[in-house]
């Protein structure tokens, strides 16, 4: 490894000594030697640091590199910045046995990191908090107006499609409703009925104590009816295929598929948007309705088997107990949490930067905030439902 | 292992050496027993024709494509013998500039440098800030840009990072996959201009894979040419004008060559 200088140093690599000085009257002598790398480049800063602070009352400092084995732009910089630590002083040092291999690194770094570096101000704390509250309520006004004009921008193509049925890409929309619908279906029948079971089990466990078993049928009905047939499905599609929407169509914006489509003249929301948003609101009330029915078969089962209430009386019992509006309940609530979710989705894919860190904060951000719009929706409905007293 | 200075001349060190290199995919063999020797502080230009394995070549050497048959020595060490510790040493002395940069997109112009400083040096703050800087002006860059996201920079920018987070821990190697594609001539002229001053400077042995005449004319010292999955000749400029291989006359003194146009050059 070691060409030159072996001789003229004749240290080794451990406990290596890259710099040495020796002071005569107001004359410094430095004398660097080793292998001046990147490898050893936090110990020769040190080393620098020490000695140019032993500088003291020296006038003329001559620093002699002839005996340095090895140097890389590291080691090249440590030398620059030690010239420039003494002429910092007042003292212009002289630099000599500047091998051939050399000179070119030592000349090109004279000519780097002239600017002072500026550091880095960070705000005090409270103004820090302030900028982050500021940002935060900005993104949110943000969110619901880019959330408020791709609705407008969906109205309007809706429009264009309705007057030119011929617009509507259909054969998009039909893969869409399979990759959102049909392929959806085992996971989503698999979770309602579950927790349809679990609903009638725990109705059955504690009403039972005030022997009103019975009524665990209403319970489950109305429940499973209105409010967490949709809602599962609404959050299982969230998770499931809004992340997908905002995956897909962030990286096409990442990669400026959407720039290439606009130049051609196509709009992004109806080659894009429309198919994505068209699918969800026909598979979200198939998704809820197939669910409703697989919660209810659920805790009919678990009525049966576990609270000993035969299906006759279980489905008599239903019959009774719940009427049509429950079931309109839940599936008129559907295609709205379907648009919500898809708008959602859309906004946030489009809304992906160049980075692929942006592109997984948009996906959290698509389904953090559909889930969370399509629970405060529930809450409108439940509201609006038990003013009109449906 | 050489001082950093370049080591040209007789008995030249031979840095990369390829022995019968067979790489494909599927049923293809794209590289087939190909062999190449690479000698320290040279500049390779390496050329085909689209498709026709230069890129597959450098990946493998870099060990991210796996070898169907033969050798590939990095620094005298059987690549895909090597233990792990070996590897990640050899992978320390070189840097690879990928064609489209492959800078990390979450992190600044700042970070992206600084990573594999930070990941094999420990150096204090100050200084891995200044270095930052140093390496930017190295490759032409101002200072003002380090704190800029990937996604900010433009393509010529972008191919100056990349080069400057490959050339971070001062590789001895680097190799680089088409620099000066995407750039206007000027752009790539002072890219050229830089990778021989940095070769200069440094004592690099560069691997360039390249379609760039003007780059293969102004820096490479030596040029090799990749077809039918080997080496079909290796040499300077000079023997590349004067072969008659028919490929070799198409693509050296076809119309696009500046040799075809001598008088312009000269002019």
């Amino acid at each position: 490894m070691v060409k030159y200088g072996q001789d003229a140093v004749g240290r080794g690599v451990n406990g290596e000594t890259f710099l040495q000085s020796k002071a005569s009257g107001d004359r410094l002598e430095l004398a660097a030697g080793g292998a001046w790398v990147a490898r050893h480049a936090a110990a020769i800063e040190r080393e620098i640091d020490a000695r140019a602070a032993e500088a003291g009352a020296a006038r003329a400092v001559r620093i002699d590199i002839s005996a340095i084995e090895r140097l890389d732009t590291f080691g090249a910089w440590l030398i620059e910045r030690l010239t420039r630590t003494f002429r910092a002083q007042g003292i212009e040092p002289s630099l000599a046995g500047q091998s051939e291999n050399y000179r070119a690194l030592l000349a090109e770094m004279q000519g780097v990191n002239l600017d002072e570096a500026t550091p880095r101000a960070l705000p005090n704390p409270l103004r820090r908090g302030l900028i982050a509250i500021g940002k935060t309520i900005d993104t949110v006004i943000e969110s619901f107006l880019s959330n408020a004009s791709m609705i407008g921008a969906i109205t309007a193509t809706t429009g264009r499609v309705l007057l030119n049925p011929s617009r509507m890409r259909f054969t998009a929309m039909v893969h869409h409703l399979d990759n959102v619908g049909w392929r959806a279906v085992p996971i989503i029948l698999l979770i309602t009925f579950l927790i349809g079971c679990i609903i009638a089990q725990q109705g059955i466990f504690h009403f039972r104590k005030f022997g009103a078993d019975v009524y665990v049928v209403d319970m489950v009905g109305i429940l499973v009816l209105r409010e967490i047939g949709v809602l599962i499905v609404a959050i299982m599609v969230a998770g499931r295929s809004g992340s997908a929407y905002t995956a897909e169509l962030g990286s096409m914006k990442m990669r400026e598929e959407v720039d290439a489509l606009r130049t051609m003249g196509f709009d992004p929301v109806e080659v894009l948007v429309m198919p994505r948003i068209v699918a969800l609101l026909i598979g979200v009330p198939i998704l809820t309705f197939i669910g409703s029915m697989a919660a209810l078969y659920g805790g009919g089962l678990v009525c049966w088997l576990y609270g000993g209430i035969d299906p006759d009386i279980f489905l008599s019992r239903l019959k009774e107990s719940i009427t049509i509006d429950h079931f309109k309940v839940g599936m008129i609530k559907a295609p709205f949490m379907a648009l919500i979710i898809g708008v959602v989705a859309c906004v946030q894919g489009f809304a992906v930067k160049g980075s692929a860190e942006s592109l997984g904060m948009q996906t959290t951000a698509s389904v953090v905030e559909s889930i969370f719009l399509v629970i405060v929706l529930d809450g409108l409905f439940a509201i609006f439902f038990a003013s009109i007293g449906m | 292992m050489a001082a950093n200075g370049a080591t040209n001349g007789k008995g030249r060190e031979v840095v990369i050496e390829a022995r019968g290199v067979t790489v494909g995919f599927g049923d293809y063999n794209v590289l087939n027993q190909l062999d190449l020797d690479v000698y320290r502080g040279e500049i390779l230009g390496f050329v085909g024709g689209s498709g026709s394995g230069k890129s597959v070549l450098l990946r493998t050497i870099i060990g991210l494509l796996p070898l169907r048959e033969g050798t590939i020595k990095v620094f005298g060490i059987d690549t895909r013998a090597a233990s792990g510790a070996e590897l990640r040493s050899i992978e320390r002395r070189w840097g690879v500039l990928f064609q489209h940069g492959a800078l990390f997109s979450s992190l600044t112009v700042r970070e992206n440098i600084q990573f594999p400083i930070r990941e094999y040096l420990h150096l204090p703050e100050k200084m891995l800030d200044e270095l930052v800087v140093t390496k930017l002006e190295m490759v032409g860059l101002k200072a003002d840009v380090r704190d800029k996201f990937p996604s900010e920079l433009s393509g010529g920018m972008t191919k100056r990072v990349a080069l400057a987070r490959a050339l971070a821990i001062d590789p001895e190697i680097v190799f680089l996959d088409e620099p000066t594609s995407g750039l206007d001539p000027i752009g790539a002229g002072e890219f050229d201009n830089l990778i021989g001053t940095l070769q200069r400077t440094l004592g690099l042995t560069v691997f360039m894979v390249t379609h760039d005449l003007d780059s293969l004319h102004t820096v490479c010292d030596r040029i090799a040419v990749l077809a039918d999955g080997k080496v079909i000749t290796a040499g300077t400029m000079d023997q590349m004008l004067a072969s008659e291989h028919p490929w070799l006359k198409s693509y050296f003194r076809g119309k696009r060559s500046r040799a075809s146009a001598p008088t312009l050059r000269t002019s």
